[in-house]
């Protein structure tokens, strides 16, 4: 079976799997992990009830998708050798010790307060306890620092030199660390995670508070959510701008195949909206365009000439249709997050943030675009960089291991078996959690069933925690 | 001699990190080999609950040692991935359901039966196949310039089967001793009477993997066996054997501390048996750990790292397991 497959590309089928898998769980822990420390901060500074109830509500949430995370995300640090041992190799002695740091500088330190975290409250006291929380959060956010370095460098390498045995070395770390698009693709995906969170915690309080506006505890995440919606949506459009005029410096082909840029323009380049990218025939099929406004955006000038894919040669063009494709996704997603962050302050300004159901059902629908944006944005940049693994120097099939097709198509199907049972399951897990109200007197994880608080019923929680504001 | 240089510092780290690995998530993975002696709902919860805080900790180890082979030893880890190919995919599925069981078995009545299997299935299939990728990175592999060379099956040997149910025994020698320090009661005494069991098992698989390595190859007998060697090889299975005694009369006493510890002083020595027979080959009889270095600047850039951060972690991981000390009393259930 699968003799006649080609190794490479079930490989890359697996990575692209396997990764697309683990980013939703890191994209969401990292902001997730930010709001708990946000919470717990609030709480110990007001004393409110309804701050560590939301507290203990989001953190059997963080507890589930955090596990998920660290299960997928140990099948990627070894995925590097089973499929990818020759770019190992290669490319350990530059990736590896920036992996390396991030293991010892963020996972080392969220795995070891996550404990503390999620079961001991009680144990270390108010204070200690928000220390754990806070080392968690920032083991997320160091985490994202190397492991974009480390992304970044293999788009933008630099400081680099190759040995005798054909090895990358590093001639400069931080030129290495601190590479061309490391800081874009850092503040890029920050946000994106941030964004992520805040319309997951927006469209559970909108969810709820579609069936009681009057809820202490969604009204206090909703409007958290929203602020945030409203201020970080409109900096992640002006990060993505930076982040793309840097790509049309560093990696102009990349920028081509998302643009559908097939032919070169001399006086101003058109800005595709729409259309079918026809890779063997070299053009975009019934394109939809505005003059000029290409260069207008990439080049800030109407007239400013752009090159094509005409002037690269064929072997390394990526594919096209799916640059072009995940990256209007994306920009889709990211101006209706725009969209109901403004709307959300016109109903706020208003008086009716709390009110307008179609606020609320508009957030309800918009609770999973951050994931969509966050893989479309990923495939666009992963997908863009195409032929290369490391980006102009070494070529996606000389990344590979030495295997032959069964052994890499067999874990294929063993991952994609395995990851449909198991995130399923997760997934509805998390959908139960959130399905249900944050009520007062609210456990973390410590407390085996949702129902431990006898003697309080949910009329007099609600009254309550209406007091309690 | 052993020489002092980067290499061989690196070595010493990898295989530092390779063994805190396997003594901390072993007992982990130990108490999922032991989960379906245990059938009472009470006591599942007991022994989840006596690793939950940790258990995720353990297992960064087993990351470090994996992202710190590609770091100072790319070369090693390049070859030895794909040799090991089927049992590494094997091990990291079995590590999903291990891992997410933790969480799941409490967000379900109605499925928890099916993730107590799932943590009793995922613990031991990592642990089978961590035995076996021990086993086959012992009898060597075949290299050709810098790439694995051999098939995908070529791991499979009676001696790899031999070291991954030795694991298995080993693993679950320290979750029962784990359970012993951990647990009181009915639970604890189940533990003892396992720690019993297991001990001698893991004595005859100590036994039987000490007398099959040599025959895999004649580096292995002259490691061990030839004069001046034997005089620096010899003091470790009498070392083993004072460590028996004492486990065996802990055990006897009902000391419920002491179990624990001999049999991680009963791990580091067989690990310390497996350093002086593969020493100085990272994979046995092809690659050395000069030739599978990663450039000097690579190996000095990290060893800063290591040397700040390593006692840093075992500080505050020190802290964690204080703040979560004592026996696991089934009421209190943090969980």
């Amino acid at each position: 079976m699968f003799e006649g497959w080609d190794a490479v590309v079930l490989a890359r089928a697996q990575f692209a799997f396997t990764m697309s898998f683990h980013i939703i769980f890191p994209a969401f822990s990292i902001g997730l992990a930010s709001y708990l420390a946000v919470l717990e901060a609030l709480w110990l500074w007001t004393g409110r009830e309804v701050y560590i109830n939301l507290f203990n509500y989001w953190l059997k949430i963080f507890a589930v998708a955090f596990g998920m995370g660290v299960v997928s995300g140990i099948v990627m640090s070894y995925q590097f050798g089973t499929n990818w041992s020759a770019f190992s190799d290669k490319v350990g002695p530059v990736i590896g010790p920036l992996m390396a740091y991030e293991v010892l500088t963020a996972f080392f330190l969220e795995a070891g307060f996550l404990g503390v975290m999620l079961f001991g409250l009680k144990r270390v006291g108010p204070k200690l306890h928000f220390l754990a929380t806070l080392m968690v959060a920032i083991g997320t956010l160091i985490s994202a620092f190397w492991i974009l370095s480390a992304n970044s460098w293999m788009q933008t390498p630099a400081g680099h030199a190759v040995n005798a045995d054909g090895q990358f070395i590093a001639a400069d770390w931080l030129k290495v660390i601190f590479n061309p698009s490391f800081p874009y693709r850092l503040v890029h995906m920050v946000l994106a995670a941030y964004l992520t969170t805040a319309l997951v915690v927006g469209a559970v309080g909108a969810y709820h508070l579609l069936r009681d506006r009057h809820l202490a505890g969604p009204r206090v995440m909703f409007s958290m959510a929203m602020w945030m919606a409203t201020l970080v949506a409109p900096l992640q459009i002006i990060a993505g701008d930076q982040h793309g005029l840097n790509t049309l410096e560093h990696q102009p082909v990349k920028i081509m195949a998302m643009e559908g840029h097939f032919h070169s323009h001399k006086d101003g380049a058109p800005l595709i909206l729409f259309g079918l990218p026809n890779q063997a025939a070299g053009r975009v099929d019934y394109a939809i365009e505005v003059p000029k406004l290409g260069s207008l955006i990439l080049k800030h000038s109407p007239d400013a000439p752009m090159a094509g894919l005409d002037t690269v040669p064929r072997e390394n063009w990526p594919p096209v249709a799916i640059t072009f494709w995940s990256f209007r996704i994306m920009v889709g997603m990211g101006l209706l997050m725009l969209a109901l962050g403004l709307f959300s302050l016109l109903m706020r300004v208003r008086g009716a943030l709390y009110d307008s159901r179609l606020l609320h059902m508009f957030a309800v629908a918009m609770g999973p675009a951050g994931f969509v944006a966050v893989l479309a944005g990923w495939i666009t940049t992963e997908v863009g960089r195409q032929p290369f693994t490391v980006y102009g120097l070494l070529r996606t099939v000389d990344s590979a291991s030495p295997l032959a097709a069964p052994a890499v198509a067999s874990s294929l199907i063993a991952f994609v078996i395995v990851y449909f049972i198991v995130f399923t399951a997760g997934m509805v897990y998390l959908f139960r959690l959130m399905a249900a109200p944050p009520h007062p007197g609210e456990q973390g994880p410590s407390s085996e069933a949702p129902t431990r608080t006898a003697g309080i019923t949910p009329a007099a929680g609600a009254v309550a925690e209406g007091a309690a504001r | 001699m052993i020489p002092i240089d980067l290499p061989t510092i690196w070595a010493f780290i990898i295989a530092f990190a390779v063994f805190v690995y396997v003594v901390m998530d072993g007992f982990d993975l130990g108490l999922g080999i032991l989960f379906p002696l245990f059938p009472e709902k009470r006591d599942r919860d007991v022994i989840m609950n006596s690793v939950a805080p940790v258990w995720d900790g353990n297992e960064t180890w087993l990351v470090l040692g994996g992202g710190g082979l590609m770091a100072a030893f790319p070369l090693a880890y390049a070859v030895l991935m794909p040799a090991l190919y089927t049992p590494m995919i094997v091990m990291l599925l079995g590590l999903v359901f291990r891992g997410v069981a933790f969480e799941f078995r409490w967000r379900t009545t109605k499925e928890r039966n099916r993730w107590d299997v799932a943590f009793f299935g995922g613990s031991l299939l990592a642990t089978l196949a961590q035995g076996i990728a021990l086993g086959a990175i012992l009898q060597g592999v075949h290299v050709e310039g810098r790439q694995y060379a051999g098939g995908w099956w070529d791991w499979l040997t009676p001696f790899s089967i031999l070291t991954g149910v030795s694991l298995v025994i080993g693993y679950s020698l320290l979750g029962a001793t784990w359970l012993v320090m951990k647990t009181e009661g009915e639970l604890r005494d189940r533990a003892y009477h396992l720690s019993w069991v297991l001990l001698l098992s893991m004595l005859g698989a100590i036994g039987a993997v000490s007398i099959a390595t040599p025959f895999l190859h004649v580096q292995y007998t002259q490691r061990w066996f030839a004069w001046p060697n034997i005089l620096l090889t010899a003091p470790v299975p009498v070392a083993v054997a004072a460590i028996t005694v004492f486990l065996l009369r802990s055990l006897a006493n009902k000391y419920d501390y002491q179990p624990f510890f001999l049999t991680l002083a009963l791990f580091a020595l067989s690990y310390a048996g497996l350093g002086i027979s593969m020493y100085p080959y990272i994979v046995p009889q092809s690659i050395t750990i000069w030739q599978a270095a990663a450039p000097e600047n690579s190996q000095i850039f990290m060893l800063f790292g290591v040397a700040v951060l390593i006692p840093l972690i075992l500080g505050y991981t020190a802290w964690a397991y204080w703040v979560f000390r004592g026996k696991v009393k089934p009421e209190s259930g943090y969980h």
